[in-house]
């Protein structure tokens, strides 16, 4: 396979990597959906920020989410992982109703926020996106400048009374999703030009621009480099002294950093939420516990 | 780029099959097929690009060659008497225009055209008999008397004395003249003149009394019997006028409807049936459209026949679906992650429209309008049907004006014998070429400017 020549030739790209196999003990997660009884852990906190109770989810007729019961607490991380289209990102948009958008998505079961139901006519959904952020899995910067995407949550809300002090939310906003320096030169041009990475802190910035209540964040640091992540985390720290915040994350070592309990999705179903060490440390069922050493060792 | 893929690298060395990857054995055997297929797409591209250019330059060049004399029009140089008596003014009349006391409109209807003949008599006058001196008169333009008439009544000081000027002369002995034609050859000329016209017009040509002048006439007159006189500008108004009415009413009812159906309308079998007639409406002959203007708004709601209000109505139906169709493919092409990502900082679904949406579809949405009206630019079918095929003199002075549009004119001149309409057709046809050249461009300008916002 490998010559000693100097020089590439287009073989040479062609020609694939070799993988060993079966890498991440793919057997092992195959167990049966039916062995998912219930929730293990704490589900409930003691006064919640937000809370779900029995909530299913359907795309059409296949369902994606499963009698899915959490509470997410004032001052809280909570983080959610789970193996790929297991629904975490499906669970998170319930949250400020982003699934009402799409015309096949029936969510029932119920949801609240500070108490009152979200789907009570009384909380307008525009009202309840305000109070309740969301940083998208893959980055969307609005096709304006760098400024106006960090501007605009402000803007329609009425946040800002002067331009002064709409240039300081935007500059704030961007200082401490740590993206300020790279941009500061440039506010005027297209926020869609920047590279992945920077689009997502563009993104993070937008969101917490409006200071929602809770932020939901669907894997905010899937583009970033460990220093751009540092930041990140920092700031989701900083952010939990006065919200709370739920994040999706594929990283077991991110949700051990970050956050304060740690929930467990699997196809669908909840599996086991509770206080991240206990999590990480004590695994109650054997999916999580499967999982997490796959990831770990 | 691709040529250095195929080959490859220099002094690399040969590799045979056996210590080649299957992927690579594979692609490499495949990889000339690829390139010969690539290359002869790209050969029947060009060749379909050179074609339509050929057709292009091919109509074009018909149309400019045989259109290029409308735009200059022969003049002749004549010195008339302007005698009282002749023009029919009496001194009294002369003192009061001096001293400022009579309106020049006073001496509007004098006999401009008698002083004209007599200059022509005097400027020949050897002519005799009834029938030679009224070929002779031919020669000048009947419009002749509006240009004296205009020099007099800026100046006039002039009445009483003679004066030298250029008027506009025939259009047949001034296709003659444009045509550099040999007058001293009458056998050889195609021209409906006689011998004797002819010889008249040698002479003026030798003394150089003729000139070739460009013909601001075209763009200033509207329609006219005469063919030195007649002009593109109530077409073009007219066309400008019903235009404008297709564009204010068709673009905000298109685009709305557009909206409305793409992101708010349910998706039931209400909005796929009124889908489905949208599509059929894009596909209804135009023509139909012009009975429907006929029957609904001239005959019932009286709106004044043959004027743009009416032409631009229902043009307006006709480019309705166009536009509809090509904004709501633009509507749809904006990612939906922007939606999301507006709608999750808690805009609201119409702020997401007009803040996010419409912006990015814009520019779709602008070549749609642009495709919508440069049909209807064009249509005459529908127009007739509300008579704006009307012989127009008069340039129209708003939309219930009278009027005619730039391709019914078109149709209007290749219809008439003149051969000077020939060439008034082709020059239309540039005229309406270059409206849509200028309308595009404007929606080009537009588009580039909504594109750099993003
Ligand atoms: N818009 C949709 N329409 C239909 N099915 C969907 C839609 N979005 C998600 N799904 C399905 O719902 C299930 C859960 O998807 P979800 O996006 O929530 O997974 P996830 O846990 O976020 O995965 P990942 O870690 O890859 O982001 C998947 O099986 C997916 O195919
Ligand atoms: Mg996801």
């Amino acid at each position: 396979m490998i010559h000693s020549m100097s020089t590439t030739t287009i073989s040479d790209i062609l020609t694939p990597p070799v993988h060993p196999t079966g890498l991440n003990g793919e057997e092992q997660m195959d167990t049966a959906f039916d062995d998912i009884k219930g929730t293990v852990g704490t589900q409930t906190v003691d006064d919640p920020k937000m809370s779900a109770h029995g909530v299913d989810v359907f795309y059409g007729d296949k369902q994606a989410i499963f009698d899915v019961s959490l509470d997410i607490g004032n001052n809280e991380v909570i983080a959610m992982i789970g193996p790929s289209g297991c629904g975490k990102s499906t669970f998170l948009r319930c949250l400020n109703r982003m699934n009402d958008t799409i015309p096949t998505c029936r969510v029932s079961g119920s949801m609240s926020l500070d108490g009152q139901d979200l789907y009570d006519p009384s909380l307008d959904p525009v009202l309840l996106r305000a109070r309740v952020g969301m940083v998208f899995q893959k980055p969307n910067p609005f096709a304006k400048s760098i400024y106006d995407n960090v501007a605009y949550g402000p803007r329609i809300h009425g946040l800002a009374g002067n331009r002064a002090e709409l240039d300081d939310i935007v500059t704030e906003s961007l200082k401490r999703a740590g993206l300020f320096d790279e941009v500061k030169d440039r506010l005027d041009s297209p926020g869609t030009g920047l590279s992945g990475g920077q689009q997502q802190r563009l993104c993070i910035a937008r969101t917490i621009a409006v200071s929602p209540e809770v932020i939901l964040m669907d894997e905010p640091c899937s583009a970033l480099d460990p220093i751009a992540t540092a930041r990140i985390e920092e700031l989701i720290d900083e952010l939990r002294q006065n919200y709370a915040i739920a994040i999706v994350t594929h990283s077991m070592q991110q949700a051990a950093r970050v956050s304060q309990r740690t929930a467990y999705f699997h196809l669908g179903k909840l599996v086991e939420v509770d206080d991240t060490n206990s999590v990480f440390t004590n695994p109650q069922h054997e999916l999580t516990e499967n999982y997490i050493t796959g990831r770990f060792g | 780029m691709s040529d250095q893929l195929s080959q490859p690298a220099k002094g690399a060395p040969e590799r045979t099959a056996s210590d080649m990857s299957p992927t690579t054995r594979q692609v490499t055997a495949g990889l000339a097929r690829r390139y010969a297929a690539e290359k002869r797409f790209r050969l029947y591209g060009m060749f379909a690009i050179a074609a339509s250019l050929a057709f292009l330059a091919l109509l074009l060049i018909s149309i400019v060659s045989k259109g290029l004399p409308a735009f200059t029009q022969t003049y002749m140089q004549l010195d008339v008497p302007l005698e009282l008596e002749t023009l029919g003014i009496d001194q009294q009349t002369v003192d009061g225009l001096l001293d400022g006391s009579i309106s020049t409109q006073a001496i509007r209807r004098a006999n401009f055209n008698g002083a004209i003949r007599q200059g022509m008599r005097e400027r020949f006058p050897e002519v005799e008999g009834r029938s030679a001196t009224r070929a002779l008169y031919k020669l000048v333009s009947s419009g002749a008397e509006f240009d004296l008439a205009a020099r007099v009544m800026d100046d006039p000081s002039v009445l009483g004395n003679r004066l030298t000027l250029w008027l506009p002369s025939d259009d047949e002995i001034g296709a003659l003249v444009k045509q550099r034609a040999d007058l001293s050859a009458p056998d050889t000329l195609v021209t409906r003149l006689d011998d004797q016209a002819i010889a008249w017009g040698a002479e003026l040509k030798d003394a150089g009394d003729f000139d070739v002048r460009f013909n601001t006439t075209f763009f200033k007159n509207g329609d006219s019997r005469e063919p030195e006189l007649a002009g593109i500008r109530a077409a073009l108004v007219g066309s400008a006028y019903t235009l404008l009415i297709t564009f204010v009413l068709s673009f905000p009812i298109a685009v709305a409807a557009a909206i409305y159906l793409e992101e708010f309308a349910p998706k039931n079998r209400w909005t796929d049936l009124v889908e489905v007639n949208i599509n059929n409406l894009a596909a209804v002959p135009s023509i139909v459209f012009g009975l429907l203007g006929l029957a609904v708004f001239i005959n019932f709601f009286h709106l004044p026949r043959s004027a743009p209000v009416v032409g631009g109505i229902v043009l307006s139906l006709m480019t309705l679906p166009t536009i509809i169709i090509s904004s709501r493919a633009a509507l749809k092409s904006v990612p939906p992650s922007i939606r999301e990502a507006a709608r999750g900082l808690g805009a609201s679904d119409l702020q997401v429209v007009f803040h996010h949406v419409l912006p990015l579809a814009m520019p779709g949405i602008l070549t749609g309008t642009i495709i919508g009206l440069a049909q209807a630019l064009g249509e005459t079918a529908p127009l007739l049907m509300i008579g704006m095929v009307a012989f127009i003199v008069d340039i129209p002075q708003g939309v219930t004006d009278s009027a005619t549009v730039l391709p019914v004119q078109v149709y209007l001149w290749a219809d008439s014998p003149e051969r000077a309409f020939t060439e008034k057709t082709s020059a239309a046809i540039m005229v309406l070429l270059a409206f849509l050249i200028a309308m595009n461009a404007l929606a080009v300008m537009l588009r580039k400017r909504f594109e750099r916002r993003w």
